[in-house]
């Protein structure tokens, strides 16, 4: 119980009458890589957007570090120090330099001073293995470049657990290897992870847990090695076998 | 554009020259009467910049306080920013003068205060209400023209409200908000003439003196047009640069 990172307990959401989450229960523990995935529309993006609570859940209880989430916002905000996040789009502040996006939260929100900042901000763009863009902006970088820069400005609040919401679905795939590689890297570290993903070699080389959704429910969950030779419920089978067609 | 400046004054010559109903020597700077003339319609002009910089600033300021509320996603608060916006924005500039100017002193007394009203700051105080409604909507439509994944990501990385909008959400939307806010300015300068009314020496009160002492309406009013057209000429001139800096500022 206690080395839970992330515990999601009976959730529901709705977006109007539209119910987008039902019961969902995951236990995400330190350390511990899971990947999530299923059709469009079944509900895996806005469960990983209710752990960092962009969106709000009305039912159930999400405890992040064992601080359960409410509307009080001081548990918003130990979860935004504990939980970082990378978007499908990237979200870079386009105003901003590259070294400018790193810093701004630990400058900002965590009080470092600037040299420290930029120190950390280096350090992790070399992780990224982009140490020499610092001072570009990030309109003249490539998408997998500017991906790797989300990663490292999540990574600069030395967050406990990186949530990534379909990092590779907006990158020509000629990008997707190069970050798909930082986020084996980190894997391998330690980092806890809840990646929403269709890549499923990446799934395969580093989840310890899969997670399949549809219609708002977790339908199937297991270890990969089941999860991908024997999956248990039709639908499951039925979704690998179009997205590993290819 | 520049053809057109042309045309309009020759066409006036030579309406001079046709006949009787003109009568430019009014303010025909070469005579000494009609320099004086000249010059105590000009003299006009700084109350009229005064008062449309002030209201301007005071309005860009009150527009913003009255944006933010809107873009709340607590409902109550988007309530306050309707109401102010189209109360305010159904009030025509003339009778919110009125109010301002001989009502607002009487409130003020009604409440203990002597807070005196004069014809310089019941126009700015009416100028900068009246017009805080159009910006606010201007700041609206800027400030929810950038991607909501943008203040998403700057959550994610721990900044606050206030950090969000001072350090992520405005600076890109300023440059989308300058150009018709800009726009407003000329707006205000316009309307700035009804200041007049309650007593203002600006321009438009000059040449109204100017006319009961000449009896020259048509001349007088034409050079008085003139001068809001430079005015306003100048501005636009400034807003077109100001636009070409940001969109270079963009590509750059």
């Amino acid at each position: 119980m206690s080395e839970a990172a992330i515990e999601l307990a009976g959730v529901n959401k709705w977006f109007g009458d539209f119910h987008v989450l039902k019961d969902i229960n995951l236990t995400v523990n330190a350390g511990e890589k899971v990947v999530i995935c299923g059709p469009s529309g079944s509900g895996k993006s806005t469960v990983v957007r209710c752990i960092n609570q962009l969106e709000k859940h009305q039912k159930g209880a999400i405890r992040v570090d064992g601080v359960e989430l409410t509307d009080d916002p001081k548990s918003v905000a130990t979860i935004r120090s504990e939980v970082g996040m990378v978007f499908q789009q990237f979200n870079l502040f386009p105003h901003l330099t590259v070294l400018e996006n790193l810093t701004l939260g630990p400058i900002k929100a965590r009080g470092l001073s600037r040299k420290e900042a930029e120190e950390k901000a280096r350090h992790y763009l070399d992780r990224v293995h982009i140490p020499d863009q610092a001072d570009k902006r990030p309109i003249q970088l490539s998408g997998g470049q500017q991906q790797r820069v989300a990663i490292a400005r999540s990574l600069c609040m030395e967050p406990r657990v990186l949530l990534f919401d379909e990092p590779t679905s907006a990158l020509d795939p000629e990008m997707i290897s190069e970050v798909l590689d930082v986020m084996v890297e980190l894997a391998q570290e330690g980092m806890t992870m809840v990646v929403v993903t269709h890549e499923m070699g990446f799934a395969r080389k580093v989840a310890d847990k899969m997670i399949f959704m549809d219609a708002g429910e977790i339908v199937e969950e297991g270890h990969p090695e089941h999860f991908f030779t024997n999956p248990q419920s039709e639908r499951c089978r039925k979704f690998l076998s179009q997205i590993l067609q290819h | 554009m520049k053809k057109l400046l042309l045309i309009v004054p020759l066409l006036l010559l030579a309406g001079c020259s046709s006949s009787q109903t003109w009568g430019w020597y009014v303010i025909d700077p070469t005579t000494q009467s009609g320099w004086t003339n000249v010059k105590f319609l000009i003299s006009g002009m700084w109350a009229t910049i005064q008062i449309s910089l002030i209201a301007a600033v005071l309005s860009i300021v009150l527009g913003l306080m009255v944006a933010l509320p809107g873009l709340s996603e607590k409902r109550g608060w988007r309530w306050v920013n309707r109401i102010y916006v189209e109360f305010v924005r159904a009030i025509p500039l003339l009778p919110m003068l009125f109010w301002v100017f001989y009502g607002l002193p009487i409130v003020f007394q009604s409440m203990g205060l002597n807070i005196p009203i004069d014809p310089f700051w019941g126009a700015i105080i009416t100028l900068a209400i009246s017009d805080s409604a159009f910006t606010a909507e201007i700041y609206r439509a800027g400030i929810q023209s950038i991607a909501r994944g943008q203040r998403e990501a700057a959550q994610t990385i721990g900044l606050n409200y206030v950090q969000t909008m001072r350090y992520v959400i405005l600076p890109q939307a300023i440059r989308r908000i300058l150009p018709p806010l800009a726009n407003q300015f000329i707006y205000i300068v316009k309307m700035s003439a009804f200041a007049s009314v309650i007593g203002m020496q600006e321009l438009t009160r000059r040449a109204n003196e100017l006319v009961v002492t000449e009896y020259r309406p048509l001349e007088i009013y034409t050079l008085l047009i003139f001068e809001y057209l430079i005015l306003v000429l100048i501005i636009s001139a400034g807003v077109r640069w100001l636009e070409r800096r940001m969109g270079a500022d963009e590509r750059g």
